[in-house]
């Protein structure tokens, strides 16, 4: 797979890859192949395999009883499994929420914090400290807070006035909120750093002359910085969209560690809700993986798209 | 917060390439906003570590939104015994050292190969490991679970005698997918070393390894301090491959361990808080270390591709 490729592209390349000895080749086969299989191993393999087994039943343990049965489970989860579409309509929320609140919120942040002001790294620091922590630890944080009978939230609730039990993390129309803000406690310090990069790299100049032709603050941001950030902002909304397909972990903490529960159910839970545990719902998994996958790739080929534009000039 | 106020005003200052016309504008307004947000932010934190702070006698008696009546590391003491966490922190350790070397070594052995040798498939070589970083890990795990279910492993690499339940299945899917996101900030990093460099020892005679090995890896080391930083952080701090693809307990990652404890210890949050902050306590330590180098890898990759 690595001496198909050597064929140089200039004359000047021509040149210097014929220096390449045998012991060269060699040694950039083994320094490329060896990464590469294991990519295509642990990586793209299993992921064409979820196509596959997609379109098949299997329960699991034998190899040979794996089943072609085409579209099967695709018309049984969008027709006939109860926790498919509330699951699309929560990735969907989480999306909107993430691109909607935290996401501005960290570029608010950032644009306000990467001025000449004192302290600016201690602020900087608060607010990115969640996004270093493990989201297992993160949902232990909040279940402190919303635990319906020794949480914070409800503490200072019945402090203001009492008779409160709510169980933010039980009630099906508050859980995927309660677990919505812990998300976002983390979301809005990584936008923002991510952001802080971009304004580094931006141009003082072009925001002086702003200020000189009388634009305030809110309109040289909305006008000149934010236009002409744009790879910054495609990094960003890739990030989210990213993070909001792969929201599972903090979900799957606070849910108590069983699975998808009823009104936070994600795709990515519903996938090892059918291959952890129970083995006949292998077909099923893969094709909600599929699913993941397919909105996955919008974003991914955005961001290739993005990211390898000028290179491939 | 007052007590980190004493640090040097160059320290906290962003350096920037010019400096601000005149005297700088009194920022008050400002500075309350921003305190009390970074505040606000802080406050799950804060409370964690109060609630970790006091005995549950306590809390029980007088809740746990009140003052406390004594403080101490007794949660601590008692998580760290009861638990087993230094058995947890120890596979932590076993998987995180091997997964982070792992993934530097390949990812930059592929670097060097897409970005110094013009070879006919390197954007498509490029664009396979990153998009492999971005796929989500649940479209992977169906597959993968059987998979690790079917490769055999000696006697002396894993009890369980196959890849599922072993260190080195969860190693492997760690240096194999994260190799992407390193491959990626790497290939841009030895893109900005000048070609001449490797073009003086080629005219030199000196073979590609010794390049590899004595010119390129060398040069970059800030990019490895940043990678290392920030891989060792997201390696320690997962726990979905673990809960997937190992399947006794005591062989766990301690972020995956620490689930597990969740249903054991339901009932005392104040334990629980402890155990949560002790896990954290090395990704901070980190983390204010180098901080640093934590923010440029995080940056470089995805800020300024």
């Amino acid at each position: 797979m690595s001496s198909a490729p050597l064929a140089p592209k200039s004359s000047r390349t021509r040149s210097r890859a014929r220096r390449l000895t045998a012991g060269d080749r060699v040694f950039l086969a083994v320094v490329i192949g060896i990464p590469l299989a294991a990519l295509l191993f642990f990586v793209w393999l299993p992921a064409l395999a979820s196509l596959g087994l997609s379109f098949t039943t299997w329960d699991g343990i034998d190899l040979a009883d794996i089943h072609w049965t085409g579209f099967d489970n695709y018309q049984q989860i969008f027709g006939n499994y109860p926790p498919f579409w509330p699951a699309v309509r929560h990735n969907v929320i989480w999306l909107l929420f993430t691109a909607l609140l935290p996401t501005p919120f960290g570029i608010f942040l950032a644009y306000q914090l990467d001025r000449k002001i004192r302290f600016t790294r201690i602020y900087q620091t608060a607010i990115f400290l969640p996004m270093v922590l493990s989201l297992a630890v993160v949902g232990f944080i909040w279940e402190i807070i919303y635990n319906p009978d020794t949480g914070l939230l409800n503490g200072i609730l019945n402090a203001a006035g009492p008779g409160h039990h709510i169980d933010w993390l039980g009630n099906p129309d508050l859980n995927l909120w309660a677990v919505l803000v812990a998300s976002g406690w983390r979301h809005t310090g990584y936008i923002m750093i991510l952001y802080l990069a971009g304004l580094k790299g931006f141009d003082p100049a072009l925001k002086e002359a702003a200020a000189l032709d009388g634009a305030n603050g809110r309109q040289t941001f909305l006008r000149v910085v934010f236009p002409a950030l744009k790879p910054v902002n495609v990094i960003i909304l890739v990030v989210t969209v990213m993070e909001s397909l792969r929201a599972f972990d903090i979900v799957y903490v606070l849910g108590g560690g069983v699975g998808s529960k009823p009104g936070m159910e994600l795709l990515s839970l519903l996938i090892t809700d059918n291959i952890i545990g129970e083995s006949s719902h292998i077909g099923y998994g893969s094709a909600l993986a599929v699913v993941l996958l397919l909105v996955s790739l919008a974003a991914i080929g955005t961001f290739l798209v993005q990211t390898f534009r000028k290179e491939d000039q | 917060m007052t007590t980190t106020l004493t640090r040097p005003p160059s320290d906290v200052r962003e350096p920037r390439t010019r400096p601000a016309p005149g005297k700088p504008r009194r920022q008050t307004g400002r500075h309350l906003m921003l305190g009390g947000i970074a505040l606000l932010w802080l406050v799950p934190l804060l409370w964690a570590v109060y609630t970790s702070l006091r005995p549950y006698s306590d809390t029980a008696q007088h809740g746990y939104l009140s003052w406390p009546h004594s403080l101490g590391l007794g949660n601590f003491t008692d998580a760290w015994n009861q638990s087993g966490m230094p058995h947890f922190f120890w596979n932590s350790v076993l998987i995180t050292v091997p997964s982070v070397l792992g993934t530097l070594l390949f990812s930059a052995a592929v670097a060097f190969f897409v970005s110094r040798f013009d070879f006919r498939w390197n954007i498509v070589l490029l664009m396979l490991f990153t998009a492999g970083n971005l796929l989500p890990a649940q479209v992977l795990i169906t597959p993968l679970y059987r998979l690790y279910l079917l490769i055999p492993l000696p006697e002396w690499m894993s009890d369980s005698l196959l890849l599922y339940n072993s260190a080195w299945g969860i190693i492997a899917i760690h240096i194999a997918y994260q190799s992407g996101f390193c491959t990626f900030v790497l290939s841009n990093y030895m893109k900005t070393i000048p070609k001449e460099i490797s073009e003086a020892a080629l005219v030199d005679g000196a073979p590609v390894w010794r390049q590899f090995f004595q010119i390129i890896l060398p040069l970059c080391r800030p990019a490895f301090a940043a990678l290392a930083t920030l891989e060792s952080i997201w390696i320690y701090n997962d726990f979905f491959w673990p809960l997937a693809l190992v399947e006794t307990g005591d062989k766990r990652p301690i972020t995956s361990a620490l689930a597990n404890l969740q249903g054991q210890y339901f009932t005392n949050p104040n334990l629980i808080a402890a155990g949560a902050l002790m896990t954290a306590i090395p990704t901070l330590l980190v983390y204010f270390a180098l901080q640093r180098q934590f923010i440029s890898g995080l940056t470089i990759g995805s800020g300024k591709g």
